[in-house]
């Protein structure tokens, strides 16, 4: 009964979302503009509805509702209760279910923040994401409905959840990473309903800031945490892989990163108007995009979803409609906008200008190396892999580049720069840089190749960001400065950046891997560790069992315990590697079990990964940065102010 | 800035879709094309199965259209394509030449007494490497072969019913009509 | 969005067999093997490279890269080459450069020039604003609308 009852909530928060989107949009005209008022109602009433639907799911898996084929599916009775829960969301369709609940979140949130607003241009932006909604309802229930009963025979257990996804990492990454996604549609709705009503001015850059920093800074931890989980869970120490689903998810970050610095040089001062404009719909089409190719299929991941041709016929068929219109309106509409204003090479402006070049190329880098295989495979018949070798080609001095803006970020003023003032104020980040750089160059030049130098580079230009940075917060607080949040924002998501990047370039430059193959009782010395492998236990779980390996590693005077599994899971009989890592804020020592060979010795893999940690470190500070920036009074205080829209409703 | 560049990102956004609707028009995605197909079939030196010390090499295959059908007692959809093998041996005449892929020979050889025999001899490959230089990736393989040793055609995944009409008959038809 | 479902392959469907451990008198030869193995795509798994996939065909050929390499003593280039003539393009994750395939490169250094050649739009002096006809048009629109 309940899972009809699931059905029938996400039906009635269809037709909420279609009654919204014409309500909203449709407020422009007379006959509408009257009913108008009572869209918030309905925007409480599909987000119930949805989480009433969410919540019935969940209790599907609670119950272990085997006549559900979405719970046979991706459950089983022996499953632990904390995966069960995450298995609600561990499949195509009811990770769909919890995309739909988010975007109804996210029009709640938007609701109940944004009284400030004209109200037109806040029932356009209600609308938009409602047609939004109508789209990925009706995928729902059309191509993916998670209610759908197995008749006439009901398994007596279920079919268990992939062991890869057993995980606590993945209990939260996917929450976090459609919070991400689908957030950048309020960006998204804000750019179309300041294009559909003409309010082509800087406002809707300022209401939209808040809201894409948040989104940017889900998506940044989602992201995180995604590579986090490849790197403990597969089994190989890799973190990225320039994966199609990986790229599906990093496309609309680096958009949303360009988006959110271009928001700020609109709303400040006036410039880029159209192409904060055109940044704002590609973001939220690029993780409409990103649907489309987990999705659909047609790309070969590793993290594919089961394939289902016509649910990717659906996903392109709204992909067309939604950023072919927005883009069709952004061609008739935004030529309109103008912005006169000149600066010079050395100013904000500028080099806001030149992080978005940086982030636009390194996008087509990443949507050219996505789809070009397959537009080539169409064409030629032939298969092409892109991977590692490209990216990193582009990657690399992208980032470099970025980095060396970055060391001025904080120094440089709007409009221009004083040159005086700017030689100044690099002097120290110069010498500290050089300091370290020299350490770092004779540390890791024993070889010297451009990889190595490129790291050294990393190295020296993240110094530089983080002696810039710290120095100019030291001159603000000793001027008397309080500096805002939004400030602190900035100098934490810089600083996280730096980060990440002297965590990739270390990790990629030092670590080192080597399979070995030891008998139980056997001592290697590896990279000045000595590793002793003391035997395998049998190891039982609470649904599967495993051969548990028992390392001993002793480095630095201190021994560290590992304990690598291969586990075969009771239900599918899959089997799984299972490493142990000891992790440091430095190095993890990484160990995967690998298969039994002669006279009772195993093959085992011995990786260190030096700074690793850095890098998810890394994203964890920007995306904290996202959120100071979200928390500034400024935000506070506009909501009062334009709460008396002081010239602000006559022009809508 | 001209008004006709701010359709730019509607015509890029228009090609990456196009992209996509490509892609539901490709075959199926586990499918890798083999630039062997056109190829000589690649030399070799094997042992005939049940005859562990005569070794044979590519001219075996020479002077007749054959299939090479690459296959293994632990691959169940070899199991699968066994009977229609028999079939297309009996039905039709065709020539195939089996090769055991990183199999145990007594274990092949029991398969066969059990299943039937469509082989008019079998290659041993026990450690894949044979399998490498004809690019397999997994079992069952099959090679078409024309009587100058080209491969003709590459099939990955069991040979049935509708392969073999739509692709292996038309394909020994011509080679009748070129008469090679 | 990245709900991984599906990785690992069959479960190991034969005794292993090979042992996967392999000895390198030489360092750099160590180095050259994991470097390979890293950049070349396993052909039968969903997209995972040699180094990262279980499957028996990537055992193999980790196999055939170790031989090639060790005691066939072949460049790099070669072992590439040797793999490209069997499985095709596909194995190689660097891919090569082709009509087909130079867009990868040249839009984005297109795209990175089309950038800092609008950049300069900004950064120039002041520019002279030049009106096209159409444009004076608009502007006395706009002004005349304005005064009203």
């Amino acid at each position: 009964m309940s899972v009809e009852l699931g059905h029938f909530s996400i039906i009635l928060a269809f037709v909420l979302a279609i009654a919204m989107a014409l309500l909203g949009i449709g407020s422009r005209s007379r006959l509408l503009a009257g009913s108008a008022y009572v869209l918030p109602v309905l925007v409480v009433g599909q987000f119930v509805f949805s989480a009433l639907a969410f919540g019935l799911l969940v209790l599907a898996f609670a119950e272990d509702n085997f006549s559900v084929r979405y719970v046979a599916q991706h459950s089983n009775s022996l499953l632990p209760a904390a995966y069960k829960l995450s298995a609600t969301w561990g499949g195509h369709e009811g990770s769909f279910l919890l995309w739909v609940l988010i975007m109804a979140g996210w029009m709640l949130a938007v609701t109940l923040r944004s009284a400030h607003l004209p109200t037109l241009f806040r029932h356009t932006v209600i609308g938009v994401m409602a047609l939004m909604n109508v789209g990925f309802l009706a995928f729902l229930i059309f191509t993916s409905n998670p209610f759908e009963r197995n008749v006439p025979f009901v398994p007596a257990d279920g079919a268990d959840l992939n062991p890869l996804l057993q995980d606590f990492g993945l209990i939260i990454h996917p929450p976090m990473l459609y919070v991400g996604y689908v957030g950048f549609s309020v960006a998204f709705a804000f750019a179309i309903a300041a294009l559909i009503s003409g309010r082509l001015d800087t406002a809707w850059a300022r209401w939209s800031r808040p809201w894409t920093n948040m989104a940017w800074a889900f998506l940044t931890v989602g992201i995180a945490l995604g590579s986090w989980w490849a790197y403990y869970e597969l089994g190989w120490g890799g973190w990225w892989f320039w994966d199609p689903v990986e790229n599906a998810s990093f496309m609309p970050w680096l958009a949303g990163t360009a988006l959110v610095h271009s928001l700020a040089a609109t709303e400040k001062r006036g410039v880029f108007k159209s192409w904060t404009l055109l940044l704002a719909i590609v973001a939220f089409s690029l993780s409409l995009l990103g649907a489309f190719i987990v999705r659909s299929g047609v790309l070969t991941s590793v993290h594919a979803f089961a394939v289902d041709p016509e649910r990717g016929v659906f996903i392109l068929a709204f992909l067309v409609l939604v950023v072919g219109g927005s883009f069709t309106l952004y061609g008739v509409r935004a030529w309109q906008l103008k912005s006169r204003t000149t600066f010079t090479w050395f100013s904000r402006d500028a080099f806001i200008l030149q992080n978005n070049i940086i982030f636009v190329v390194a996008l087509a880098v990443v949507l050219l190396g996505t789809l070009l295989p397959l537009g080539y495979e169409g064409v030629t018949g032939d298969k092409l892999s892109v991977g590692k070798p490209y990216f990193n080609l582009f990657f690399v001095p992208l980032m470099l580049a970025l980095s060396a803006l970055l060391v001025m970020a904080p120094i440089v003023n709007w409009k221009r720069t004083d040159a005086n003032r700017l030689r100044a104020r690099l002097r120290w980040p110069c010498i500290i840089a050089g300091v370290v750089g020299l350490a770092a160059a004779i540390t890791l030049l024993d070889r010297f190749d451009i990889p190595r130098i490129a790291a050294v580079t990393a190295v020296v230009l993240a110094t530089g960001i983080t002696a810039s940075h710290l120095l100019d917060l030291g001159l603000k607080l000793r001027q008397g400065h309080r500096p805002s949040l939004g400030y602190l924002g900035m100098f934490a998501a810089h600083i996280g950046f730096a980060m990440s990047v002297v965590g990739v370039a270390l990790t990629v430059e030092l670590s080192s891997e080597k399979d070995l193959a030891m008998r139980p009782g056997a001592e290697v010395q590896q990279y000045g560790r000595t590793i002793r492998f003391v035997g395998v236990e049998e190891a039982r779980g609470p649904n599967y069992v495993a051969q548990a390996g028992h390392f001993i590693v002793h480095e630095n005077g201190r021994d560290i315990v590992l304990r690598p599994e291969k586990r075969r899971y009771l239900a599918g009989g899959n089997v799984m590697t299972e490493a142990a890592i000891d992790a440091g804020f430095f190095r993890d020592i990484y160990i995967s079990l690998g298969e039994p060979i002669e006279d009772g010795g195993w093959a085992v893999r011995v990786h260190i990964k030096p700074f690793v940690r850095w890098i998810w470190l890394g994203a964890l500070i920007m995306a904290l940065g996202g959120g100071l920036a979200i928390l500034d009074r400024r935000y506070q205080r506009i909501r009062t102010r334009d709460a008396v829209p002081a010239g602000l409703a006559g022009a809508a | 800035m001209n008004r006709m560049s701010f359709f730019v990102p509607l015509a890029v956004f228009l090609v990456i879709a196009l992209v996509g609707f490509v892609g539901f028009q490709l075959g199926d995605r586990a499918v890798l094309p083999s630039p062997l197909v056109g190829k000589p079939f690649p030399g070799f030196n094997a042992p005939r199965l049940g005859q562990d010390d005569v070794l044979v090499d590519q001219t075996v295959l020479l002077g007749r259209p054959l299939l090479v059908n690459v296959w293994a007692t632990w691959c169940p959809t070899c199991k699968a394509e066994h009977e229609f093998l028999e079939t297309l041996k009996e039905r039709e005449g065709l020539e195939i030449v089996g090769i055991v892929y990183k199999d145990d020979p007594a274990a092949a050889q029991r398969w066969l007494d059990l299943y039937g025999d469509p082989y008019s001899f079998n290659l041993q490959d026990r450690d894949g490497r044979l399998g490498v230089e004809l690019g397999v990736y997994g079992a069952p393989e099959s090679f078409l072969l024309d009587a100058a040793g080209n491969i003709v055609y590459k099939r990955v995944g069991d040979v049935n019913e509708r392969v073999w009409a739509e692709e292996i008959a038309p394909r020994l038809e011509q080679m009748k009509v070129t008469g090679s | 969005m990245i709900l991984f479902v599906l990785l690992l392959l069959s479960p190991v469907l034969q005794s292993a067999s090979t042992v996967e451990v392999h000895e390198f008198s030489d360092p750099a030869l160590e180095a050259r093997y994991y470097g390979l193995i890293d950049e070349l795509r396993c052909p039968k798994c969903q997209n995972t490279n040699l180094a990262g996939s279980d499957a028996p065909i990537a055992m193999d050929l980790r196999a055939t890269v170790y031989r090639l390499l060790v005691e066939e003593q072949q460049t790099d280039a070669q072992i590439r080459e040797f793999l490209v003539a069997r499985y095709g393009d596909f194995v190689l994750y660097d891919p090569p450069f082709n009509a087909g395939t130079a867009a990868l490169w040249l839009l984005p250094l297109l795209l990175l020039l089309i950038g800092i050649w609008r950049m300069r739009r900004f950064t120039k002096n002041r520019p002279t604003i030049v009106l096209s006809d159409e444009e004076k048009a608009r502007l006395d629109a706009i002004a005349t609308r304005d005064q009203r």
